[in-house]
């Protein structure tokens, strides 16, 4: 089958790839174009290890088709540092040992990104909704809902 | 073997491009996208289209028209459909309301499709290119439908006139063990003039409680007055088994949580199993 063309702004970068048709933005980000942030847990939407953000929304990359991004601007987890310093929820997760095995941390995290950018300081209920869409096999989840309140208290903090 | 996309301006054109063997309308990917994931090998193109009036949300004059595009998180969001604010929220974390749409829900399988539901209570009336249809005539037919559903339309419930409750046992997302909706009118007296209840996870599909809604009219939402609906709720159902519940199990709580729905009991949108 032939090839198709894909064009949209990874992290800020021009990408231009020839895929085939009918694969999924996870497949096309992470077997074609080599960033392996969003990570291939379920494949049916049910544990959020693949999310990233198209246009500003939360989306699975697994059940997007990566024809229909064409002209989009997508973020994932790998490009949220800036000159080697870590973004403020990278560095909160760490710190509240929020990253066991670390194989739902990128999508927790972009999860976690879209709230904190329509919600600067949100309650804990916000947060919790935020992340009910990604699983955590590992922490029972109290570290990763500390950490992105402790993300947010400091993002106000910078801010004020 | 290899999937291709077919995208075309126009629902005319998809419709025809859905007639040949193996294809698939995509919508938001949730379900047609999941089933090739899954290794559904029936499926060998997707078909989609950017007509703009898919993504179109109409309220005017008390009615509204939602293009089948049209996603959970636009919906749960706009200003002028806060009583189906819950029920659209029912519907997947963040992520999949992003990307579900009204159009897909109406084929979601139990125990998913917690929106149409909702949609079935209001009786809405679904809409292809050609044709339009109630959705209980709908939802009856839908596993022979080749047409692209292109919006679905209903009146807006008077204030308070609609209920939504979703019952999980993981809060706040969480798959059904069953979903109500109903709107319901009341006379100066307090008795029910209006009643129409829909249920999740009661069958195959969404389905109407016809006899409790019978039961209903003319009764009052008091434990005596709700009392023969409840008794005849379960009437024509035949629950899912599946890993969230077993069917005795859902029938078992059908009355429990219908009579908190018409109590007014319910704190939020859901509640734990």
């Amino acid at each position: 089958m032939a090839k198709v063309p894909v064009q949209f702004t990874l992290n800020g970068t021009e990408k231009a790839e020839f895929i085939d048709s009918g694969t999924t933005l996870l497949h096309a980000l992470r077997d074609k174009i080599g960033d392996t942030s969003p990570k291939g847990g379920c494949h049916q939407g049910t544990c959020g290890a693949c999310s990233v953000i198209i246009d500003g929304e939360l989306r699975l990359s697994c059940l997007t088709l990566a024809e229909t991004c064409n002209g989009t601007a997508i973020t994932t987890t790998s490009g949220l540092s800036e000159g080697g310093v870590l973004h403020p929820l990278q560095r909160a997760f760490l710190d509240a040992f929020a990253t066991q095995c670390g194989f739902c941390t990128p999508g927790m995290i972009m999860a976690a990104k879209v709230l904190l950018d329509h919600t600067p300081t949100p309650s804990r209920d916000e947060v919790v909704e935020a992340l009910s869409g990604n699983i955590c096999r590992c922490t029972g989840y109290e570290p990763i809902i500390q950490a992105v309140l402790t993300a947010a208290r400091s993002n106000s903090q910078h801010a004020a | 073997m290899a999937l291709a996309l077919q995208t075309f301006s126009t629902v005319k054109d998809a419709n025809t491009a859905l007639k040949a063997a193996g294809t698939r309308y995509l919508g938001g990917g949730t379900l047609v996208v999941r089933a090739t994931n899954e290794g559904d090998v029936s499926l060998s193109s997707f078909v989609r289209s950017t007509e703009p009036s898919l993504s179109t949300i109409a309220v005017s004059g008390g009615k509204v028209r939602l293009g089948a595009s049209v996603t959970m998180a636009a919906i749960a969001r706009h200003p002028d459909l806060a009583p189906l604010a819950n029920a659209a929220r029912a519907v997947g974390g963040p992520a999949i309301r992003n990307m579900a749409t009204v159009g897909g829900n109406l084929f979601a399988p139990a125990p998913y499709g917690d929106f149409t539901v909702a949609l079935l209570a209001l009786d809405a009336t679904v809409s292809t290119d050609d044709s339009e249809m109630p959705i209980e005539e709908f939802l009856t037919n839908r596993d022979g439908s080749r047409a692209v559903v292109t919006s679905v339309a209903f009146a807006l419930p008077p204030h308070n006139g609609f209920r939504f409750l979703k019952v999980s046992r993981v809060k706040p997302k969480g798959i059904s063990v069953l979903s109500i909706a109903a709107v319901l009118e009341q006379a100066a007296d307090g008795t029910v003039s209006l009643a129409r209840i829909a249920l999740g996870c009661m069958a195959d599909r969404p389905m109407r409680a016809r006899a409790a809604e019978k039961a209903l009219l003319g009764s009052t939402l008091t434990k005596d007055g709700i009392a023969p609906a409840l008794a005849a709720v379960g009437e024509g159902t035949s629950p899912i088994t599946d890993p969230i519940a077993s069917a005795w199990y859902r029938n078992e709580v059908l009355q429990v949580h219908l009579g908190r729905l018409l109590l007014g009991q319910i704190a939020g949108m859901e509640t734990k199993a």
